[in-house]
């Protein structure tokens, strides 16, 4: 290692001659290996709370991080607090299975997700940092000839609103992902599939550290380990800042986007009640294998989705657990049916190991679709019911915010999304499965 | 997660299904739409105590109502609902 002084020495002095080097690049990759990774800039500020700002986002998770970029980006207000009571990239924007797609079939749905997919297309580009989006599909089994005929419907439907989708006959499924169980006699057999080339998987803690890197840069103070405990209010009632484990901190405008903790969150402003149950949904990764799939497959006749992460892991899940949860854990059960289901496809990853499982609580809507509006309080903005669908929504919940928040007033992509639709009869519900949350 | 049956026992927590809140009130078939838009739609969703239906589903088949902590899960009390409301073992 005598060799490596002179040749680090030689890069120092290199890297002092420039004056403009890219914080990320190979160069400065070279320039760290060789000097034991010390010198690597810690990728935002650790901001310490100012007495008021603009706008402050209660939440760091990715939604809450994306409404400050494009708040900044998009709206020209830099003057934002991103205020979260653990750290970046700990809540559920680190702990989902990473998949993106927009196949859905509700206007409502479809043209937001569409528009999510469209900055997801361009997201690496915009952040200057690598999000590692990968367009690799989203493939969707069915399983009866009947349950292709709805994956027709819904099919040209995405075509209709723009969205790419093509229906797979099952000579096409299995030449794609060679390993499933295409037996004729499966206990539920493969007809083919409806897939949407477009959609994949990102690195979800690229999407925070970027997004949160991306804010930082626009001058957004992104405050960690700092919870908030209370709203402040003026005589008429109107929300103006937030109390909270380091202090108070006056805002103009207070956006609310915490997921799972949404009731909680909420309940410190006063509102008790909200169309939203608090689930725990599990998630799994194998140890890490050589490339074996290169797309995401979803079971149709149960709820399964699987993936291979850029580390070799097979990521997957499946249904929530079905019962109100704040635990960040699951129970067996699910375990035993989601791995059980995993089989059912692809029988030859019977021998892998499982090497991790955890959980993430849902902000499971009554409808199954989200909730980004102004109100319910004036000087306050919600963003909330996400299901176990946030990931995907990222880009686009933040963008629909953002403009929610700068113009008071919500975009056409998000107009639907209101809180009071599931006291006039506007529930979109894409799943057809009633006033359930468990059940979407 | 088990759950103890007052007619079954102790089981797992697979052989039940969920039932939600148990303490919405369903209102008068005349009562206003906003009284049953909220009774429908709206939740505490409280992290900490909750109360709530089960069903052993695949076992005895009656309906529980359970006092279960949403954080850490562990249930405090489990009893029978409708008409065998105050039977069973305790």
């Amino acid at each position: 290692m005598r060799i490596g002084t002179p040749i680090a020495g030689a890069i120092r002095s290199a890297v002092n001659r420039t004056t403009i080097v890219a914080e990320y690049s190979a160069f400065s990759l070279l320039k760290n290996a060789l000097t034991g990774n010390r010198d690597w800039k810690p990728a935002w500020r650790a901001a310490v709370p100012k007495p008021r700002y603009d706008v402050i986002i209660v939440g760091g998770g990715g939604h809450g991080l994306a409404t400050a970029y494009y708040l900044a980006k998009e709206h020209g207000i830099t003057n934002v607090a991103v205020v979260e009571r653990g750290y970046i990239g700990g809540g559920n924007v680190g702990r989902n299975t990473t998949i993106v797609r927009s196949n859905y079939m509700l206007p409502a749905n479809s043209h937001f997700y569409e528009w999510s997919m469209k900055l997801w297309e361009g997201l690496s580009r915009d952040l200057n940092y690598n999000v590692m989006f990968s367009q690799r599909g989203v493939l969707n089994l069915a399983h009866s000839p009947a349950q292709m005929d709805a994956y027709a419907r819904r099919g040209n439907a995405m075509r209709v609103a723009g969205i790419d989708s093509d229906l797979m006959t099952r000579e096409e499924v299995a030449k794609f992902v060679p390993d499933l169980d295409m037996s004729r006699d499966a206990r539920f057999p493969i007809h083919g599939g409806l897939i949407q080339r477009r959609g994949g998987t990102a690195r979800h803690d690229a999407v925070a550290w970027g997004f949160a890197r991306g804010a930082d840069r626009h001058g957004v103070d992104i405050i960690e380990n700092c919870e908030v405990t209370g709203f402040l209010r003026d005589d008429s009632g109107r929300i103006t800042g937030v109390e909270t484990t380091r202090g108070e901190i006056g805002a103009g405008k207070v956006g609310v986007a915490v997921a799972g903790s949404t009731s909680e969150v909420m309940r410190r402003a006063g509102i008790e009640r909200l169309p939203i149950e608090s689930h725990v949904l599990q998630a799994f990764v194998s140890e890490p294998l050589k490339p074996l799939l290169d797309t995401v497959v979803t079971f149709g006749a149960g709820h399964l989705y699987v993936s291979q992460s850029d580390k070799g892991g097979l990521v997957f899940g499946g249904d929530i657990d079905g019962y109100n949860s704040y635990a960040q854990r699951g129970n067996l059960p699910v375990v035993e049916d989601v791995v059980s289901l995993m089989l059912t496809m692809f029988p030859s990853y019977g021998r892998l190991k499982l090497l991790r499982s955890w959980g993430g609580i849902m902000d499971m809507s009554m409808d199954g679709s989200p909730i980004i509006t102004t109100g319910p309080l004036p000087g306050m903005y919600l963003n909330s019911g996400w299901c176990y669908g946030g990931f995907k929504a990222t880009p686009a919940s933040g963008w629909c915010f953002a403009w929610t928040i700068a113009k008071d007033a919500p975009h056409d992509l998000n107009s639907a999304f209101t809180l009071d639709r599931f006291h006039n009869g506007a529930v979109i519900d894409e799943r057809g499965a009633g006033p359930v949350p468990w059940h979407h | 997660m088990r759950i103890t049956c007052p007619v079954c026992g102790e089981r797992s927590a697979a052989e039940f299904s969920y039932g939600g809140d148990a303490t919405i009130e369903m209102p008068a078939l005349d009562a206003s739409p906003e009284a049953w838009n909220a009774a429908v739609y709206d939740r505490e969703n409280p992290r900490g105590a909750h109360a709530e239906f089960w069903q052993h589903a695949q076992g005895c088949r009656c309906w529980l109502k359970v006092e279960r902590d949403t954080l850490t899960h562990k249930i405090s009390s489990v009893a029978l609902v409708g008409k065998a409301a105050g039977k069973g073992r305790s």
